[in-house]
């Protein structure tokens, strides 16, 4: 949800005030921000700067090296095709396509009405249910192209 | 019923004595229990509503006894709790039913009813959710099942039989009590020896020897000395830590806690993957407990000596397993490697001396140090001790996690224990390591699984990961998919990874792509050699292994691919067809209707045909044909240039 200055610097000095400003807190900082607001706003990174000192330059540098880290808005649910190796021989790659066509999506991209990301992972660790699919917090083993639909509507696997 | 919680201050190793003799007797009393497994697999399929049902179903019997009223003396019929992982994720979820040992596999929430009318009431077993071995046996407990025969634990010793958020039952089982050892009779020296002695090597890929690492660390200057636990798990195909971390945490803690006493440090830290949510949250309830209980934090059980992790979580870079990496992540730097040396052991976080072991070595610590160097030195073969946890996945029947003797053959895991490949199909290759490992094919099954055998053969033990491949995969296409990985995993720093191994992945694309030139492959492997020889980190070391050991093996699938532009294995999208075969087709219109690129033609009683400029390859004809007619099939080379003249 985008959120008026006044509240984000709110929230900023929140998350602030759980740290100390050292570099090495840098990453748990930039994490703590994401948390927050989803994403890293640039305004964000820039009062992360002025906070831990760091040039924003830094910031930035440190924060795209990592995969955890966006820097747009993000959808509400996010869908992780997990491609790695076990999922690679089991048909990873037909099945990312087949969320792509569902969703409207290429990988990587949120759909208009933020509901949902997309995005290729490289390993869940889940790889005797290969290929596996993880809706935020919940895995979908053993998936099927023709299962695709039943991942969006956000819930764990009913056992019934 | 309630009651006030059992819990005590551990301040002298005969108060842990004393711990683990009340905690013993009050799982005594529990008669009998249902241990669900809540590893991620079995979450995954459903656990987490079964153990729901138990827990409803044995409070509606009215026999839900308060797990604190066991340790006032009470006793309770039944009880359910969960576990971490067995290891048999294929077959979840698991439920264990103690102290018979009862294995039910795929077990429904509808199930429950059953099992504890079988259980309590009848005293019988639910044959039907028993696993049925390839004969047809059905197997009562795990010792029956052949996945689990041929394994031997020592590091998922615990896994799957105990509660992971339950540090009591940890101190049942003995918890803590090599901890005590050595804090109690062992010089920090008299440690690192004891270790030397087992023959312990670093589980997560290299294979250093332990102690030697150690004592590097120990006869450093500099204060304070840092352990570093590394769980950043990120081979794809592997997940031993994880499940370790989830399963047992309290090992690692114990064995964390054992390395630091020899090293020296008093600080630590524990990378763990963002990936891994359970895992965090077991080890962070798992070490509040253990503070809490005075067996972690300060002055632990009266030693004097302290020691107090923390956990660090990872951002998401694959290229901070390596250790110079992790600690410039932890340090707030991108994760770039240092050139080394000077090694971390010397110079490592923050500038002072630091030891970064990986999960299941520490894991292996306890065991080690409790019943003795000579026992863990008597597994394994004369230059690798111990066992191994390998996660078995891809194309065989028994996936999962699976700890075996150093030494045993990849055949014995393969076929063995994990059951051979999966029904119809047949055994290609293995792929052993990772990222950084090898495939090794049907020839060198008879092959020993230990460091030094794997490397010599062009693969590498990693972190353990198995994957093993069939006919349908395609040689070419996993080279190119483990460069496409490591490429993008690359951190950008040197330039033999950085470029040579993206301009290695253009070849191997260009190849699976049809676009091969016969020149490539001794390009492809002079490449490889300067990358392996140039780079600085262990990434970029071993990025070439997974083409360098298929341009071994498999070397006519490569000239297959460039020579005859055929993909042997009919799985490089850009040189099959989809193609229906006239004879075959009943005109029954089900692939015309689900094809999403309208790439089909036909209409009642015409045999359909697909129009290749618009087919997109998704294979959905493919699946949707009725099995009784399979008139769509793959095609490739030269059979392909016949059949689709014309067309």
């Amino acid at each position: 949800m985008p959120t008026s200055p006044e509240a984000s610097e709110q929230k900023l000095e929140h998350v602030f005030s759980r740290f100390k400003g050292e570099r090495k807190e840098l990453i748990p900082i930039l994490q703590t921000v994401q948390e927050m607001f989803g994403y890293l706003p640039e305004e964000a990174l820039k009062e992360v700067a002025r906070f831990t000192s760091v040039s924003e330059s830094q910031v930035y540098s440190t924060a795209t090296f990592y995969a955890q880290f966006h820097f747009k808005r993000r959808g509400k649910h996010n869908i992780k095709v997990c491609c790695g190796t076990a999922c690679h021989v089991r048909g990873a790659a037909p099945l990312l396509a087949a969320f792509e066509r569902e969703l409207g999506i290429e990988c990587g991209a949120t759909t208009d009405d933020f509901e949902f990301n997309l995005e290729r992972v490289a390993c869940v660790g889940s790889c005797a249910l290969a290929p596996v699919v993880m809706v935020d917090d919940s895995v979908f083993g053993l998936m099927e192209t023709k299962r695709v639909s039943e991942c969006l509507v956000p819930k764990g696997v009913d056992n019934e | 019923m309630s009651a006030k919680q059992f819990s005590a201050r551990i301040d002298t190793p005969s108060k842990l004595t004393e711990t683990k003799e009340i905690c013993q007797a009050a799982f005594a009393r529990q008669k009998s229990r249902f241990l669900v497994c809540a590893g991620t697999g079995c979450v995954a399929m459903g656990s987490l509503q079964v153990l729901a049902e138990f827990k409803r179903l044995i409070a509606e019997r009215g026999l839900d006894v308060d797990i604190e009223l066991l340790f006032e003396g009470h006793e309770a019929k039944t009880a359910v709790s969960f576990s971490g992982c067995h290891g048999f994720c294929e077959r979840g979820p698991l439920v264990r039913f103690e102290p018979l040992g009862i294995f039910y596999t795929k077990v429904k929430k509808t199930d429950v009813a059953e099992i504890l009318e079988a259980a309590l009431d009848n005293g019988t077993v639910v044959e039907r959710l028993l696993y049925q071995d390839q004969d047809g046996n059905r197997c009562l407990t795990e010792h029956d099942v052949p996945f689990y025969k041929g394994q031997q634990r020592i590091a998922l010793e615990r896994c799957g039989a105990t509660n992971p958020e339950e540090i009591r039952e940890y101190f049942a089982q003995g918890g803590y009590q090599a901890l005590a050892k050595v804090l109690s009779a062992y010089a920090p020296e008299q440690v690192i020896e004891a270790v030397d002695n087992s023959g312990l090597r670093g589980r997560g890929g290299a294979g250093f020897p332990t102690a030697k690492k150690w004592a590097f660390c120990r006869a450093a200057s500099g204060e304070p000395k840092y352990m570093i636990c590394n769980c950043d798990e990120g081979d794809p195909g592997a997940f031993m830590d994880r499940s370790v971390l989830e399963a047992d945490p309290h090992a690692v803690l114990e064995g964390m806690a054992i390395a630091a006493y020899a090293i020296g440090a008093t600080k630590g830290y524990l990378y763990v993957r963002a990936e891994y949510p359970l895992a965090i949250a077991r080890l962070q309830k798992a070490m509040e407990q253990a503070q809490q209980w005075g067996v972690l934090g300060e002055n632990i059980m009266g030693s004097g000596f302290s020691f107090n992790p923390e956990i660090f979580h990872g951002a998401g870079a694959f290229v901070c397993g390596e250790e110079t990496a992790l600690i410039a992540s932890i340090e707030g730097w991108r994760g770039f490697p240092r050139i080394r040396p000077p090694f971390p052991a010397i110079k490592g976080l923050f500038g002072k001396p630091t030891v970064i072991n990986n999960v299941e070595t520490l894991a292996n610590l306890p065991h080690i140090l409790l019943h003795g160097e000579a026992q863990f030195a008597a597994v394994g073969t004369e230059r690798s001790k111990g066992t191994k946890v390998f996660a078995l996945t891809g194309k065989l029947r028994n996936t999962g996690l699976v700890e075996v003797p150093m030494g045993i053959t990849i055949r014995e895991v393969i076929f063995d224990i994990g059951g051979g490949t999966s029904e119809g199909t047949k055994f290609k290759a293995v792929q052993i390591g990772g990222p950084s490992g090898g495939c090794l094919p049907e020839e060198l099954l008879d092959l020993k699984v230990d460091f030094d055998s794997l490397r010599s053969a062009g693969s590498m033990m990693g972190s353990g990961g198995m994957v093993i491949l069939d006919e349908t995969s395609c040689m070419v296409d996993i080279a190119r998919y483990f460069l496409e990985f490591t490429s993008h995993e690359s951190c950008g720093q040197c330039t033999p990874c950085r470029d040579g191994v993206y301009q290695m992945l253009q070849i191997l694309t260009d190849i699976t792509c049809g676009k091969g030139r016969p020149e490539d492959l001794a390009l492809l492997e002079e490449m490889g050699r300067t990358i392996l020889a140039g780079s600085i980190c262990g990434l970029g070391k071993t990025a070439p292994n997974p083409v360098l050991s298929t341009l071994r093996y498999f070397r006519h699938e490569y000239e297959a691919h460039i020579l005859e532009q055929s993909c042997p294995s009919l799985s490089c999208k850009e040189l099959i067809a989809y193609w229906i075969d006239p004879d075959k087709c009943k005109a029954c219109g089900q692939c015309r209707k689900a094809c999403p690129a309208e790439a089909i033609i036909g209409e009642k009683k015409v045999a359909h045909v697909i129009e290749q400029s618009k087919c997109n390859k998704c294979g959905i004809c493919l699946e949707t044909c009725p099995d009784k007619f399979s008139a769509v099939s793959k095609i490739t080379g030269r059979q392909k240039d016949a059949l689709l003249v014309g067309a």
